[in-house]
């Protein structure tokens, strides 16, 4: 991991050595002691994780008679309700749906904007740049009231299509943000070849530039999904019954039925897992993806 | 399609009909003159006379603002404020 | 990479613009329109003029929602970027830990907010959480739901758990893109661990740090959900940030008047905000 030491000695063997691994190695004289940093900070990201999860393979007595550090009676009983009762496992699906149908329109509508601005310059570009900034700035809780009324007169209320719309707000810019990054990394020589070579646009676009930055539009698919499956004020507002996502659920429960702590831990938990699968997906990339694809 | 529910008023439509014509100047005199004019004023940055209405229109935003807290709510002399801030943001940033 | 100017690229705007207008410009003419009216109910409305506006600016219960939100994104920066830049320097550059760190540190960012906040209220509760039943068992007097300190203490650790990981990944973006060369001839020079970081990776990191205050600054001001779910703004109105009270204004009391312009004065503050940020990074951008 990061206990490489580069003393004096091991620098010049590796000069010897020439590997590729080891020269990487050499980037920073790391002290033996580095990787207690972002060990402890990890294990502080996982502690409360570990007692949701924990709690959530817990019966309700124990979870609130004993304390214990690990399920003493381990019970599956809370995943069994969630997936049993529509009124729970509906809501995933809800969110699973609104949150994919946001990637795609938001990735898809900022794809051609994010061309535009990394290859031209036009007409007041700079003033709309940065306009789709600021609606990724405003705080939700500003639109929250006119949604209401602006997707109540659409009849959009409690659908889908309303809470996707509603999160372009914020994501579309992210994703021309994003994608504009990746695609300035693109040297214009390659376009412009293309064109040479009787390409049309479309053609282009989708044969030879899209390739170029695949792992770019997956960091933007990857920002669409986090910031619309983490949001959760203008989804609740949006949504009465028939879309309402997990989260708006959860929240419900937690003031109507007293308190079912093992339900609750259990669909929290739940509600990670997309989370962590998407992750595993862009990795490679993630760090890239949060510096917007210019570093 | 019933937008009754936006409320719209004279003075707000006349606000949004003075913000849209300013935008649709800026956009012709862009037109004519391209490039924005970009210069290093006051603020030490390049700024372009899109940036200059951006500024001034925020500004007047905050002056009006201040005025309604700390004057009261006759807010002639705060656009008046407001005008002679914009002029100055035009002549110096 | 120089630009050529075509105006025909606003054709390939078009869709994000028509989409971003339907979901902003709309909404924001509504909350100008609400801001100067009064209603009850029925879109039926009366002119109120600047009424709601100049009793906002004279309501004491604003000020201190304002002054909460600056105190509470300040704290926020000043322990999630030296944090975030101290973790990313000791991060593993090469080999299986960089997956395993990277996964790992992103997953609180991927999860829903008010789950975030829940995780808190429940790990943080005396009764049944690690945390307030570990605090409680060495003899700490630890209660966010009635004392303000904790609550405070609460709200920030749960954004530091959440959040840093965000500057974390931004530097280390930032410092995976130095080249070899640069620590090569540091060495050479026998420049210390110190000088290092000043002069070659401080400078490397600039622009992401930028990136990533502004993205911490401005998710922090418009904080909701997560302190809502820990506190419901309280004890009292110890943790009600502007939002808070603005949701609680729209949604909650339906009081649509004041709310419009809460929300118009709290969108210029954001605007001012972020128009300053914006313009620091990307004239610093040219610079470099």
């Amino acid at each position: 991991m990061s206990t490489v030491s580069t003393s004096t000695n091991t620098l010049a063997s590796m000069d010897a050595a020439q590997s590729k691994a080891l020269r990487r190695a050499r980037r920073r004289a790391a002290p033996r002691t580095a990787w207690v940093v972002p060990t402890l900070y990890i294990i502080f990201l996982l502690l409360p994780i570990y007692w949701l999860i924990n709690m959530s393979f817990k019966t309700n007595t124990e979870i609130t008679s004993a304390f214990t550090l690990f399920p003493r009676d381990f019970t599956l009983h809370n995943y069994t309700v969630i997936f049993t009762d529509p009124s729970w496992y509906r809501g995933y699906i809800n969110s699973i749906i609104y949150v994919a149908l946001n990637t795609v329109i938001s990735v898809g509508a900022a794809l051609p904007a994010a061309y535009a601005f990394s290859r031209y310059r036009f007409l007041g570009d700079k003033h709309l740049f940065f306009w789709l900034l600021s609606n990724r700035m405003a705080p939700p809780a500003v639109f929250v009231l006119p949604f209401f009324q602006l997707y109540s007169a659409f009849g959009l209320i409690d659908t889908h299509i309303a809470v996707a719309l509603a999160h372009c707000l914020f994501n579309v810019p992210l994703a021309v943000w994003i994608l504009e990054g990746f695609m300035s990394g693109v040297p214009k020589e390659i376009d412009e070849t293309a064109y040479i070579d009787g390409y049309s646009f479309p053609r282009f676009f989708f044969k030879i530039f899209m390739p170029l930055i695949a792992s770019g539009i997956g960091v933007a698919c990857f920002f669409a999904f986090m910031f619309s499956w983490v949001e959760l004020l203008i989804a609740r507002t949006l949504t009465t019954t028939d879309a309402k996502p997990i989260a708006a659920i959860m929240t419900r429960t937690v003031s109507a039925s007293g308190m079912d702590w093992g339900v609750l831990a259990a669909a929290g938990s739940l509600t990670i897992i997309p989370g962590a699968l998407v992750i595993y997906f862009v990795r490679n990339y993630i760090a890239k993806g949060f510096a917007l694809g210019r570093v | 399609m019933n937008f009754s529910w936006m409320a719209w008023t004279l003075p707000t439509a006349l606000f949004f009909g003075t913000i849209a014509a300013l935008l649709i100047g800026m956009a012709v005199w862009e037109y004519f003159s391209p490039g924005g004019n970009p210069r290093h004023g006051i603020l030490r940055f390049e700024t372009t006379r899109g940036d200059r209405l951006f500024i001034s229109l925020l500004g007047s935003g905050f002056i009006n603002l201040a005025w309604l807290g700390l004057i009261g709510p006759q807010l002639w002399w705060a656009l008046a404020l407001s005008l002679v801030y914009a002029i100055c943001v035009f002549r110096f940033v | 990479m120089e630009k050529t100017w075509n105006n025909r690229a606003w054709f390939l705007v078009l869709p994000v613009l028509l989409l971003v207008a339907f979901s902003a410009i709309i909404p924001l003419m509504t909350v100008v329109n609400y801001s100067v009216q009064d209603t009850f109910g029925n879109n039926v409305f009366f002119w109120a003029g600047l009424d709601w506006f100049q009793e906002l600016l004279h309501s004491p219960r604003f000020w201190q929602a304002l002054a909460r939100n600056l105190v509470f994104s300040g704290i926020i920066l000043a322990i999630e970027v030296p944090l975030g830049i101290l973790i990313a320097l000791n991060m593993p550059k090469a080999g299986w830990g960089v997956p395993v760190c990277l996964v790992l540190m992103a997953l609180p960012l991927l999860i829903p907010w008010n789950v975030v906040g829940m995780i808190w209220q429940v790990f943080g509760r005396v009764d049944i959480g690690l945390l307030g039943k570990t605090l409680s068992l060495l003899g700490v007097d630890y209660n966010y739901v009635q004392d303000p300190v904790d609550a405070w203490i609460t709200i920030i650790v749960m954004d530091v758990w959440h959040w840093t990981s965000l500057v974390v990944l931004l530097c280390y973006a930032g410092l995976v893109s130095i080249p070899d060369a640069y620590y090569q001839a540091a060495k050479i020079d026998g420049a210390s661990g110190w000088s290092v970081f000043r002069y070659i990776q401080l400078p490397k990191m600039h622009r992401v740090l930028l990136i990533a205050v502004l993205l911490r600054f401005m998710d922090s001001f418009m904080i909701y959900t997560e302190p809502f779910v820990i506190t419901g703004g309280g004890p009292g109105n110890e943790t009600t940030f502007l939002s808070i009270d603005l949701v609680k204004m729209a949604v909650g009391q339906f009081d649509l008047g004041p709310a419009a312009a809460m929300s118009l004065v709290y969108f210029l503050i954001v605007m001012l905000v972020s128009w300053v940020f914006y313009t620091v990074m990307t004239n610093y951008g040219q610079e470099s």
